[in-house]
């Protein structure tokens, strides 16, 4: 399968240029983030110390082992990115963040988001840490380390991909559409009922004694 | 029943103590190897599925989740990142003369040093404060159950590094018994539908049917933990099963949540009888990962990995 090369930072045009259902492999510098560090950003008003402009954004909190005065990685994976789906739009407003990786999808919000300010969402295996770990060249640095493991961790990976572009900048989400499909089959399933049984009698709700 | 009880230490080995310290060392072990081995069925059922998908964004999905797997076995690696909320399922022989308190205790120990010495993320922090103690451990944690098994005098533990990412795709519901069958279907696929992508499917999804609301909700997640191939032995709830599972794997969720055949790799239902004013139901899923690991501890402190049964589902 063919995969797109991307090397961070990332202009608006290379991220306009991606559609829903492309594959793409990105080498180069990417940003780990995920709930507290993002709580800091913008719950807790804090600039990030490292520029995000252009930037590529992992929904991660990785396994590391101290090394002196580094760190190492044992093993790095990637989180579910709904509980940061309120972030989306002021990491793209604000900071300039051109794309997130990600696992389990990003909501309406961050599909307008991505489609007004020109952001993609690319999806990775989640739970495919090891794999995941063998494009990780090394961890440059690691900002806030007070939010073990929560910190901003700077990665330099190499060839990670495929990822899967599935919300791109023109307003397209895999997601929405799989969830469409999925609840229009489900209205099928429960009218059909189990082995030809049909609906019940409707009943009150339960909370007698 | 058996008569006799067997004290750890009585049958030589290295004594009381070195019966706890095998629980310490045997728990750091299964928590450590939970996260770097899929079970066999579990890796079974995901090359079935490989094989048999249609979608071919799914194939190179499965594909790749196959190829970690592999890699994590070459490498001798973490499966996934996540460490989990540590859990232990204690199976304790009736015949073995134990204090369990020192049980809970080595347990608590054991996964304390498989966070630090490993070393292993420590996924775990206070509910309000945030705070992560770096252990793996706090108030209550690590989660453990306790079950009697008659007639063995040994002691199995059954450990399960639960993932945030299924566990936070948990669902209860008090149905009223006019819902019958039919309301639990329901509930089911409305479930893992408002699951979606976010569990990292293709999932294990456990169901609990009766009990009290805490029961039902043990009881789904027992069934998640369940082996794939094994069934619910009364037939009524088999029957279920298998309908529920062919339903779910026609909602085109997919692996990942990206679409195609394979969104759940097995259903298992665990039940109790329940009040005759309601019909409990529980969603409790497992990712793809599946991940358990058991072992079985003699009163002379002899460990044996992988041993699994007494535990009972149910």
């Amino acid at each position: 399968m063919d995969e797109i090369q991307m090397t961070p930072p990332l202009d608006e045009a290379e991220i306009r240029r991606l559609r829903v259902g492309d594959w793409v492999s990105l080498t180069g510098t990417i940003f780990g983030v995920r709930d507290a560090t993002l709580i800091r950003i913008f719950d807790k008003g804090q600039r990030p110390p490292v520029d995000l402009r252009g930037g590529v954004l992992l929904h991660t909190a990785p396994n590391v082992r101290r090394a002196g005065d580094r760190y190492e990685a044992v093993s790095v994976g990637t989180t579910t990115s709904a509980r940061m789906e309120r972030f989306t739009a002021g990491l793209l407003r604000e900071h300039g963040v051109r794309a997130i990786i990600g696992k389990g999808g990003l909501l309406a919000g961050s599909v307008r988001a991505m489609q007004e300010y020109g952001g993609v969402y690319l999806s990775i295996v989640g739970g495919a840490a090891a794999w995941e770990t063998t494009h990780l060249e090394e961890i440059e640095a690691v900002h806030w380390e007070d939010l073990m493991p929560e910190c901003l961790w700077q990665f330099r990976f190499r060839d990670l991909g495929p990822l899967l572009v599935s919300i791109d900048s023109h307003g397209e989400s895999t997601y929405a559409r799989i969830t469409e499909t999925a609840r229009e089959r489900l209205s099928g399933l429960i009218e059909k009922g189990a082995g030809g049984e049909g609906a019940p009698d409707r009943g009150a709700p339960s909370g007698g004694r | 029943m058996r008569e006799e009880r067997v004290t750890p230490g009585d049958a030589g080995g290295s004594g009381a103590t070195g019966f706890y310290s095998a629980v310490e060392e045997t728990a750091k072990a299964l928590y450590i190897g939970a996260l770097k081995d899929v079970p066999a069925d579990v890796r079974a059922a995901l090359a079935r599925a490989y094989e048999r998908e249609r979608s071919s964004v799914a194939r190179q999905l499965l594909g790749i989740i196959l190829r970690n797997i592999e890699l994590a076995d070459e490498r001798d690696t973490l499966v996934c990142q996540d460490t989990g909320t540590p859990i232990y399922y204690i199976g304790m022989g009736t015949g073995l003369r134990v204090d369990g308190a020192r049980v809970a205790d080595a347990l608590r120990r054991g996964t304390e040093r498989a966070t630090r010495e490993y070393p292993l993320r420590s996924s775990v922090c206070h509910p309000v404060t945030r705070e992560n103690p770096q252990t793996n451990t706090g108030y209550r944690i690590p989660a453990i159950h306790w079950e009697f098994v008659p007639d063995v005098d040994w002691l199995e533990i059954l450990c399960i590094p639960k993932g945030s990412g299924s566990e936070s795709m948990s669902f209860l519901k008090m149905l009223p018994p006019a819902d019958g069958v039919a309301g639990i279907r329901r509930f089911v696929l409305e479930s893992v539908v408002e699951a979606g992508a976010n569990p990292c499917p293709p999932c294990i999804v456990g169901i609990g049917v009766g009990g009290s609301a805490d029961l039902c909700v043990a009881l789904a997640k027992r069934a998640s933990i369940r082996p794939i191939g094994t069934r619910n032995p009364d037939p009524h709830l088999a029957a279920l099963e298998d309908d529920l599972f062919a339903g779910i794997n026609t909602l085109g969720i997919g692996p990942q949540g990206l679409g195609g055949d394979t969104t759940a790799l097995a259903v298992h239902i665990e039940h109790a009888y329940t009040h005759i004013t309601h019909n409990p139901v529980a969603v409790n899923m497992q990712c793809w990962r599946g991940l358990r690991a058991t072992a079985r501890i003699h009163a002379d402190g002899r460990a044996e990995f992988g041993a699994s049964g007494s535990v009972r589902h149910g």
